[in-house]
């Protein structure tokens, strides 16, 4: 993860992955999130059963699986937006089970949503400015007292005009985020995340529903994350995409990993393969029963 | 959709335009005066006549008054200023007694009047010889009668229940309080099934659910009683208005889209038209219905009430995308305004179906009730079974239940959700204005009924879990027999008190209801 | 029928002190749905409490009346806390329905028969204002004003304190909106999940924003107590929570100005309708109404005006329509 080997970008998977093995549970070499034992059902349904996950800082993970594999609920379950029914997990080797979405939050691991969540009746800015962290002026009290904030305000407005230059935003900083197209909609996301100055970033679907001249350039914001320093963890459906950025896929079915490695040993494995395709099936049948 | 919301508004303002209002006092305006209304003790509906009232400006008398055959009684004061009420005991009759209160001091009270100021005065009366407080053992409603005396406002509720026979010693009591609990649980859960699909469906709270349940009671009154000038005009507009909307929910597909909009338009204007005519000919044609056939026309116009309400208010609002929490308060307007018209309508008086008031109790075991609550319990469960019947084994139940469970995935299932919406609403109305009448047959029936079941059937439905139709029934149920075995321990006017912080006390330990699922974030 | 004069009574009553305090109350309210989006539902439990804190402390226990409105103030932080801990944390509509049940169940505690030695149950308590006329600069039994917009010294005093409580508390909300605590509590409106996602306590954030509309809310209680110098259990029914919805409604929500003129705009409908209907009375021209039904009318007639309002214009008078529509989930 040091600057040197951002410069030799080219064959960068292996290294990056240091000489992880290919299997689920595999042991990484610098792992900045460690999970263990996450369990949780809905109804007598499993949804997430996770034995062991480790993820590799300064990479980006993919997250993938078929429908109903539990994907969404495993990310919602580590960034404390779920509660679990059982199961530890370390965020820079400190635990964070057990907290809320907002300690986790403040703890450097910040997480993007599905469905994209712009504050809609506000403006592109103060959506921004709404990522910093340790403001005085967010305390009630301190509301009160703008000389106190004010220059804290001045700062992090520069910090988020940047960041809104980087994403191309910046015309439309005075506009309402609810009159953004979906595309730039992910993108403001993406950049107000950034704003938290997170050790980790978790990006839910980012791709869905974005127009594909768009994608593109998404990909080439979320590497330059990684190029960064930034650990990404990221569930996707498009398999060309995850197979492009991915520096580590970690393959989810029914709950469980049922498999890790690089893209090439994804690509290859035949359980993946059964379970995608084995997936489908079952759940034509248990979309109907499950709903009851 | 403008040009029918103001249909459907007209047909209301003709509807009212055309028919007789209540009787009641006139109301003054301006200048300062001392006012208020002595009724009976025991029934709040009936003034005490001949009652005398001085009002003292220091030593001088400047003014007296007497009650009226209601009861009602005012003084015109000269000014602001304080002055000295004083009843005189003389005036009163010698089975009543003036109720000793913090104000009112051995007949006399101490009152500052305001400039242009109607200041209400509040003097009660109690039976002779008892002490001014008893309310909580007594089984008729406790102490209701004193709130009455507000002025300008409509009699206050009682917020008691009656329930009758209830006495000896602990485990009778028990018994007795657990069946009346039951049948009161019945009750909430007809009525609160329609409230829960209706959430389940459209994710509507619907506020004026409980002025549904007012409007089934006030019909089934309104046609037990003798239906003249208003009743036929009120029939007209609703059979204009069901077969509006039953030709949109059947005939869509087979008509033409203006063909059908014709014929709605026709049926409409035709019913408004019939209530006109209906309306002039006045009490020319009179005509009454036993109360169970007055009761069915109830629930098929409670049917229509909802089924309009979705047709051409609910349906256009999701067409334009207004947010829930919009809808929530659209539907609290509609309360509003089904409240006040019904009471101008019907006045506030609380009244009773004849002919079921005094009976001759029943005796089972340790439980004894009227035969009319007998045959309530027994309605309530034929009609809840008949709704689980229709929502498990029929097409448009397990519909129903689709959509309410989830209504994105009923649509790409290829179910026609708008009508299986309309279906819900029908239903739900239905089973309102049923549950009116019989909450109605088991209490008394006036303006606020619905709107004091109302919180409760919020309690029970989330008390089972919202959304689900199952759980509106075990909840009412709950709810139910929570109200009236409080009264064991508790004061009676509390049981509702109770209910609701049984409600309050779910949301914080099981949210989503005894038979709700999970919801999944993110 | 005297159109002008009807018109000039409605103006006055624009102004007057029950204006003034429904004003006042929305302002809390305001700050709960109109900024955080918590459907508060029970607005009246907090009046309730701040005029029974006046009440109970000045009518019982002999208090200054400025003792009382403390007191009030903790019952509602009181009520705020015990409604808020359990609800926050769940959906929207829930709280809609615990607040409205909550403030049923306290009006029914207060009335209730055991209750009766401290709020004097049904009957409720009287003559509270004289702590508060003392200290009155205005002269008692003087007419001030010109024309039809005359008012007493008393009802002077107390529109000066209301409208000067709202004046205040109106610019407590501007600068609390226009602060970063505002920028969050703006962001909780619109979806507290992305403001949790970037390491806002959520939960503190709506429960403050409760605390401070319920205290706003109280204070209008007290000044409704002062005002009236008698209160009632039963007049704290929801239909006073309706009346400050549809106020919010028809000014504006989420603006800091909307309260206000929707209660001036409120009132002055709600007296001329009456007067209106009075006057069409008085001319014969509504024969098969009675007067007391003329309330029944108004009543309906605000539940129109939300449904309209709703339909029609959900920005309210000062509201901006583009900002609504945006405002598709």
């Amino acid at each position: 993860m040091s600057s040197d080997e951002v410069d030799t970008s080219a064959a960068v998977e292996v290294d990056r992955m240091a000489d992880a093995v290919a299997e689920p549970g595999s042991p990484k070499s610098d792992p900045i999130l460690v999970a263990d034992g996450v369990k949780r059902s809905f109804g007598g349904l499993t949804a997430v059963d996770v034995n062991h996950l480790e993820v590799q800082r300064g990479t980006i993970t993919a997250l993938i699986g078929p429908n109903g594999a539990g994907k969404s609920t495993f990310f919602n379950l580590l960034t404390g937006f779920d509660r679990v029914d059982q199961g530890r997990w370390t965020f820079e080797g400190r635990p964070i089970n057990g907290r809320r979405g907002h300690q986790v939050a403040r703890a450097g691991m910040v997480r993007t949503f599905q469905l994209t969540k712009a504050l809609t009746r506000m403006t592109v800015l103060d959506n921004m400015l709404l990522g910093a962290q340790g403001q005085l002026g967010e305390r009630m009290v301190g509301a009160f007292l703008r000389p106190m904030w004010r220059s804290q305000e001045q700062a992090n407005t520069e910090r988020a005009m940047e960041l809104l230059e980087r994403f191309k935003l910046v015309d439309k900083r005075q506009d309402m985020a609810g009159s953004l197209s979906g595309g730039q909609r992910k993108l403001l996301e993406m950049a107000r995340a950034l704003m938290t100055d997170p050790g980790m970033i978790m990006l839910d679907e980012p791709m869905a529903g974005v127009n594909p001249a768009l994608v593109q350039s998404l990909l080439q914001h979320i590497t330059s994350l990684r190029d960064e320093g930034k650990t990404v963890l990221f569930v996707e459906h498009d398999m060309d995409v995850i197979m492009g950025i991915s520096d580590w896929i970690v393959v989810l079915a029914q709950g469980g990993v049922i498999a890790e490695g690089r893209p090439s040993d994804i690509r290859s494995d035949q359980q993946v393969i059964d379970a995608y395709l084995g997936a489908q099936e079952v759940e034509g049948e248990s979309g109907e029963s499950g709903d009851e | 959709m403008r040009t029918r919301l103001v249909t459907v508004l007209l047909a209301l303002i003709t509807a009212f335009l055309v028919i007789p209002g209540a009787a009641a006092t006139a109301d003054e305006q301006g200048g300062e005066s001392l006012h208020g209304q002595i009724t009976q003790p025991d029934e709040r509906d009936l003034g005490v006549e001949g009652i005398e009232i001085m009002v003292f400006e220091g030593d001088d008398e400047i003014e007296a008054a007497t009650t009226d055959s209601d009861g009602n009684w005012e003084v015109v004061l000269p000014g602001p200023g304080d002055y000295r009420a004083v009843v005189d005991q003389e005036s009163i009759p010698s089975e009543y007694e003036v109720r000793e209160t913090v104000l009112l001091v051995g007949g006399e009270a101490e009152v500052t009047v305001e400039a242009d100021e109607r200041r209400p005065l509040i003097v009660a009366l109690d039976e002779a010889g008892t002490a001014a407080e008893e309310p909580e053992e007594s089984e008729s409603p406790s102490e209701g009668e004193d709130a009455a005396e507000e002025g300008e406002e409509a009699p206050a509720d009682d917020e008691a229940l009656e329930v009758e026979g209830v006495s000896g010693g602990f485990g009778d009591r028990f018994a007795q309080l657990t069946a009346a609990g039951l049948l009161f649980g019945l009750v909430i859960a007809v009525s609160a099934i329609g409230l829960s699909l209706i959430f389940g469906t459209t994710q509507i709270i619907n506020f004026s659910h409980g002025d549904m349940v007012t409007f089934g009671a006030m019909m089934a009154l309104l046609f037990s009683t003798g239906a003249a000038g208003m009743g036929n005009s009120l029939l007209a507009i609703f059979a204009g208005l069901g077969v509006a909307v039953l030709l949109g929910a059947f005939m869509e597909d087979k008509l033409g889209r203006t063909l059908l909009i014709i014929l709605q338009w026709t049926a409409v204007l035709g019913g408004i038209a019939l209530a006109t005519l209906v309306g002039v000919l006045g009490d020319d044609i009179q005509w009454q219905v036993p109360l169970w056939a007055a009761a069915a026309i109830a629930v098929l116009m409670g049917a229509v009430l909802g089924g309009t309400m979705e047709r051409y208010l609910w349906r256009p609002l999701r067409k334009r995308n207004v947010a829930l929490i919009q809808m929530f308060i659209v539907s609290i307007g509609v309360a509003l305004v089904l409240r006040h018209v019904i009471l101008v309508l019907f006045g506030a008086n609380r009244t009773r179906y004849a002919g079921f008031q005094v009976q001759e109790l029943v005796h089972l075991g340790p439980v004894s009730m009227p035969p009319r609550d007998l045959v309530i319990i027994a309605v309530a469960v034929v009609v809840l079974v008949l709704v689980a019947c229709l929502l498990q084994f029929t097409r448009i139940g397990k519909a129903m239940r689709a959509v309410s469970d989830n209504r994105d995935l009923a649509e790409s299932s290829g179910i026609d959700v708008d009508r299986v919406t309309m279906y819900v609403w029908l239903l739900g109305g239905g089973l309102a204005s049923l549950g009116g009448v019989l909450f109605g047959l088991n209490q008394v029936v006036d303006y606020e009924m619905g709107f004091r079941l109302l919180l409760l059937m919020f309690a029970a439905v989330i008390l089972g879990g919202l959304g689900t139709a199952y759980g509106a029934m075990v909840g009412g149920l709950a709810v139910g027999l929570v109200a009236m075995l409080s009264t064991l321990w508790f004061p009676a006017q509390l049981m509702n008190a109770w209910a609701l912080a049984l409600m309050i006390l779910m949301l914080l330990v099981r949210p989503q209801g005894l038979l709700g699922s999970r919801e999944r974030v993110g | 029928m005297d159109i002008l004069m009807i018109l000039a009574e409605a103006a006055r009553s624009a102004v007057g002190p029950v204006a003034a305090i429904y004003a006042l109350a929305a302002v809390g309210l305001n700050l709960h749905f109109g900024y955080t989006g918590l459907l508060n539902f029970g607005q009246v439990g907090f009046m309730l409490v701040g005029a029974y804190g006046v009440g109970i402390s000045v009518a019982v226990f002999d208090l200054p009346v400025l003792v009382g409105f403390l007191v009030g103030l903790g019952c509602a932080l009181v009520l705020a806390l015990l409604l808020g801990i359990p609800t926050l944390r769940l959906r929207a509509d829930y709280l809609a329905i615990t607040t409205i049940a909550a403030a049923e169940v306290l009006r029914l505690v207060y009335r209730a028969g055991f209750a009766e030695p401290v709020t004097n149950g049904v009957y409720g308590l009287q003559n509270l204002s004289s702590g508060f006329r003392e200290v009155n600069p205005f002269d008692a039994g003087g007419r001030y004003g010109f024309g039809a917009m005359t008012f007493t010294g008393n009802q002077m005093w107390l529109m000066t304190v209301t409208w000067g409580l709202v004046a205040v508390f109106a610019l407590f909300t501007w600068m609390l909106i226009h602060s970063p605590w505002g920028r969050v509590i703006k962001g909780v409106r619109e979806d507290e999940d992305a403001v949790r996602s970037l390491g806002k306590n959520v939960f503190a954030y709506k429960m403050q924003a409760l605390v401070l509309g319920g205290l706003i809310g109280a204070l209008a209680g007290a000044m409704l107590a002062v005002h009236q110098g008698a209160i009632q259990p039963d007049q704290f029914k929801p239909q006073v929570t309706f009346f400050l919805w549809v106020i919010l409604l028809l000014g504006g929500a989420g603006r800091v100005f909307g309260p206000i003129i929707g209660s001036m705009a409120f009132w002055f409908l709600m007296n001329f309708t009456d007067g209106f209907l009075k006057g069409l009375g008085r001319e014969g021209l509504l024969p098969f109404l009675e007067g007391p039904d003329y309330g029944a009318i108004q009543l309906a007639f605000v539940g129109l005006l939300l449904v309209l309002l709703i339909v029609f214009r959900p920005q309210g008078l000062i509201g901006d329509r583009k900002e609504m529509l945006i405002n598709v989930k």
